[in-house]
């Protein structure tokens, strides 16, 4: 249908992108006000400027009501800016949209339960007219990928928490979309199926060069995993600060450990307590 | 499988204890203080009566049967298309939804008095229009709620594949109405049969098993209208039985965890 | 959410009912100018229903007809009628009454001992599926020829009997369903707290099931109404509103508007028991969130 849908291959959408934009998301003057015009008018959003880089992991963090949520539906094109202009692989974001630009992962799988694992898998490259030989392959390939090759044929209800939350990604990825959005996906699971979680996004990403944008409730889920922590307040929703996370490449279980990792946290953690109401909120989890 | 079969034997013990002694305190009950046929009559008369009468039976077996399966059908198709119809039409689903609610309260089946009128006096369609009537409500309210009642992330998730009316329809909606559909027909098949039953008190041809209890019943063969209400339940069971194995097969690993939010 | 919002709710339940009401009657009106006069066929078989005047009178001329006699002189139609459709209500709010008390009584057993309701629930669940009015000419014979300790046994009572019997099933197993739905972790705060089971039940069971009764209720009242009315039919039991519809129809040829009329009757006295239900359940969920309701 259109040029990238046509071009088969991993990297070719990438590529066509990466012609267009340096950039995976920008931002610029972006506003989002619910009931505009009445007198419950809500600024979920107000003026937010943002660029994120190609292949950067971004972390949205803040208190509950402070937009995260608002923001990451906005670069998905889910709602329409009030004001400002979202950019999206180089293209408006509807055409983004359009085009399967990315991927999303949202806190509840929300697999379909009348779809074996695979066919979920499978949902969005149908959407994308690929031919069933194609998407067999591709969904082998990322059920591989997230550790679940024998489940393929299984029922999402089956599957725990956790096996389902890897198929939501394995379904989000499975077009080899350059940027994946994901709402709090892991935070319904257990602390400890949630840390292995985290390794296994980080190497699934690094692999496929995926710039992630990631909302979160945890400060040290979004210092594990980021490059950049955006933290937001509430009221009108804003960005207060950007904290840069120096962990570099190669995380593992041993990087909770690092003075890095702390230093992150505590960084982290001042720019929330600057965030007026915060305690009140009680929005975020320190743990 | 001998624990399977332990645990089944578990199962089905008390309540088969339970119909046994019920049925044979009956049974006693009947002949120890000589219960005249009009109040009661043995269980013993009863299942012979039944066997010595069957042919008989089965006629007017076929006929409610039929009333209640033609009706089911009808009224299944007409309250699945004016699901869809509601679905796209959100002001007219406000309208439709509280009526056909209020009309599961109504004694809607006498409404078959009229409908005896509007057709020829040997027609089965007065009863089989009723029965339509009465499950198109009940498949109406349940699948216009499987067709609305999808989850938020999946419509956020369909939204952003940029899928249209269509591929919403069929990937979404269309499939997590099916279990509804079938927790309605759950509930409306047993209820044709009721339906269908009932209709025939009031009037129109005299050959199903309603028409039969009662006429048996002019007589002194009481021990006749007892045969014909224990096929009426026995009709209602099968139909029962095939709603609930066509689930099952439809809806493999259950409609409970299919069912988020679901009412009723 | 709000109180001025919860007034808004219900009034725009009351104008919807309203306009649906009259999507009734402009459905009713335009097959009775539009439909086929002989009724219609469709591959050769009579499947729509006929739809000329003396089959399907003006929603005005059935209107009208209240205000009629009710035969040749006589009372008035809509004072003949009232009178019927409170002498319907009062049985089958009696037989209401008993069948839900008696089946809230049983689920009571139920939940209490297990073993009551491993060998009742198959034939509880049994009983929603098979016609059980079809007892109702049965137990019709048994007015005017039994007697109890001394008590005859009388025509209304047949009729009162049916309507036991069909609001007992669904209400005990509804309540039945609602006295298990309390949660787990409440079950065991009130272990702890070494509540008697008489106290769990007052201050735990019941409440917790009340969202699962009114739906039971509702099916109760309706199967209390058909019923009693089935029952008024097969007894013969006069004064109610099911001999009239039965009577009508009969008179259909000459006066068709008038069985409309006992229809309309029935459909009140439905409608009331309803309301009934929505009443105590109204009165019972007043401090609970509105979304426990839904």
């Amino acid at each position: 249908m259109n040029p990238v849908d046509a071009v088969a291959g991993d990297g070719a959408a990438e590529e066509v992108g990466a012609t267009a934009a340096a950039d995976a998301v920008v931002l610029r003057g972006v506003s989002k006000h619910f009931n505009t015009g009445r007198k419950g008018t809500v600024h979920a959003l107000d003026d937010v400027d943002l660029t994120i880089r190609r292949g950067e992991f971004v972390s949205l963090i803040g208190p509950s009501g402070c937009g995260k949520s608002t923001l990451l539906r906005l670069i998905a094109n889910l709602i329409e800016p009030t004001a400002g202009e979202v950019v999206v692989n180089g293209k408006p974001a509807r055409q983004a949209r359009r085009d399967q630009d990315y991927g999303m992962a949202f806190q509840q799988a929300g697999l379909f339960d009348w779809r074996t694992v695979a066919r979920n898998v499978e949902l969005p490259l149908e959407m994308k007219g690929w031919d069933k030989a194609r998407r067999r392959e591709r969904s082998a390939e990322m059920l591989r990928m997230v550790k679940l090759d024998d489940f393929g044929r299984h029922m999402p209800w089956q599957l725990s928490g956790g096996m389902q939350q890897r198929v939501a990604i394995a379904r989000a990825l499975a077009s080899h979309p350059p940027l994946l959005l994901m709402d709090e996906p892991f935070g319904a699971l257990d602390e400890m199926t949630r840390e292995h979680m985290q390794a296994e996004l980080l190497s699934i990403c690094a692999s496929q060069g995926t710039t992630v944008v990631f909302v979160t409730h945890s400060i040290p889920e979004a210092v594990y995993l980021s490059d950049r922590v955006v933290v937001m307040s509430a009221r009108p929703g804003r960005i207060t600060e950007i904290v840069p996370i120096g962990l570099g490449a190669g995380r593992d279980d041993a990087t909770r450990d690092r003075p890095e990792f702390f230093a992150g946290v505590t960084a982290v953690r001042e720019a929330l307590r600057g965030v007026e109401g915060m305690a009140a909120m009680g929005g975020v989890d320190d743990r | 499988m001998s624990l399977r079969l332990r645990q089944v034997s578990a199962a089905a013990l008390p309540p088969v204890v339970f119909g046994l002694l019920f049925f044979g305190a009956w049974e006693w009950a009947v002949r120890a203080f000589e219960v005249e046929e009009y109040f009661l009559v043995p269980p013993s008369k009863i299942l012979s009566t039944f066997a010595d009468n069957w042919s008989l039976i089965w006629e007017s077996v076929q006929v409610t049967g039929a009333n209640a399966l033609v009706g089911l059908l009808l009224g299944t198709a007409l309250g699945v298309a004016v699901a869809f119809l509601l679905m796209s039409f959100r002001s007219l689903d406000q309208v439709i939804t509280p009526l056909s609610t209020a009309v599961n309260a109504l004694p809607i089946f006498v409404v078959v008095s009229v409908f005896s009128n509007m057709y020829p006096a040997t027609s089965e369609m007065p009863r089989r229009l009723m029965v339509a009537i009465v499950i198109y409500f009940v498949v109406l309210v349940n699948v216009a709620r499987g067709l609305r009642n999808v989850q938020p992330t999946h419509l956020e998730l369909m939204q952003s594949y940029a899928a249209g009316r269509w591929a919403m329809l069929r990937h979404v909606r269309i499939p997590n109405a099916i279990p509804f559909l079938f927790t309605a027909l759950k509930i409306a098949a047993p209820m044709a049969v009721i339906t269908a039953f009932v209709s025939e008190y009031f009037g129109g041809a005299q050959n199903g098993l309603g028409s039969r209890i009662t006429a048996s019943l002019g007589g002194s063969r009481k021990a006749d209208g007892w045969a014909y209400v224990l096929a009426a339940c026995l009709l209602g069971i099968v139909f029962y039985l095939i709603s609930i194995t066509m689930e099952a097969v439809a809806t493999p690993g259950g409609t409970e965890h299919q069912h988020r939010g679901r009412s009723h | 959410m709000n109180p001025p919002s919860a007034l808004a709710r219900s009034a725009k339940r009351v104008v919807m009912f309203a306009l649906a009401i009259g999507l009734v009657v402009v459905a009713w009106e335009l097959y009775r100018n539009l439909g086929p006069d002989k009724g219609g066929k469709v591959f050769g078989w009579t499947v729509l229903p006929k739809a000329n005047a003396r089959v399907m009178p003006s929603v005005a001329d059935i209107l009208g007809r209240f205000a009629d006699p009710l035969g040749r002189g006589g009372e008035a139609m809509w004072w003949f009628l009232t009178k019927s459709a409170w002498y319907t209500l009062q049985l089958a709010f009696l037989g209401f009454l008993i069948g839900s008390l008696l089946g809230i009584g049983l689920a009571v057993v139920m939940s209490r001992l297990r073993i009551f309701e491993r060998a009742l629930m198959p034939y509880l669940v049994i009983s929603q599926t098979v016609p059980l009015i079809a007892l109702a000419p049965l137990i019709a014979g048994w007015g005017g020829k039994l007697s109890l300790f001394g008590w005859e046994w009388q025509r209304w009572t047949s009729v009162v009997t049916m309507g036991v019997f069909l609001s007992f099933f669904p209400v005990a197993l509804g309540t039945l369903r609602g006295l298990k739905s309390a949660p787990a972790a409440s079950v065991e705060l009130m272990d702890s707290l070494a509540a008697p089971w008489r106290v769990t039940l007052v201050k735990l069971r019941f409440p917790a099931a009340v969202p699962h009764m009114v739906p039971a209720l509702k099916l109760g009242a309706a199967g209390a109404v058909i019923g009693v009315i089935v029952g008024e039919i097969s007894v013969g039991l006069r004064g109610g509103v099911g001999r009239p519809i039965i009577e009508f129809a009969r008179q259909f040829s000459s006066d068709p508007a008038k069985v409309y009329t006992a229809i309309l009757a029935a459909a009140v006295v439905g409608l009331v028991m309803a309301m009934l239900v929505s009443a105590f359940d109204a009165f019972l969920m007043r401090r609970r969130p509105k979304e426990a309701v839904a």
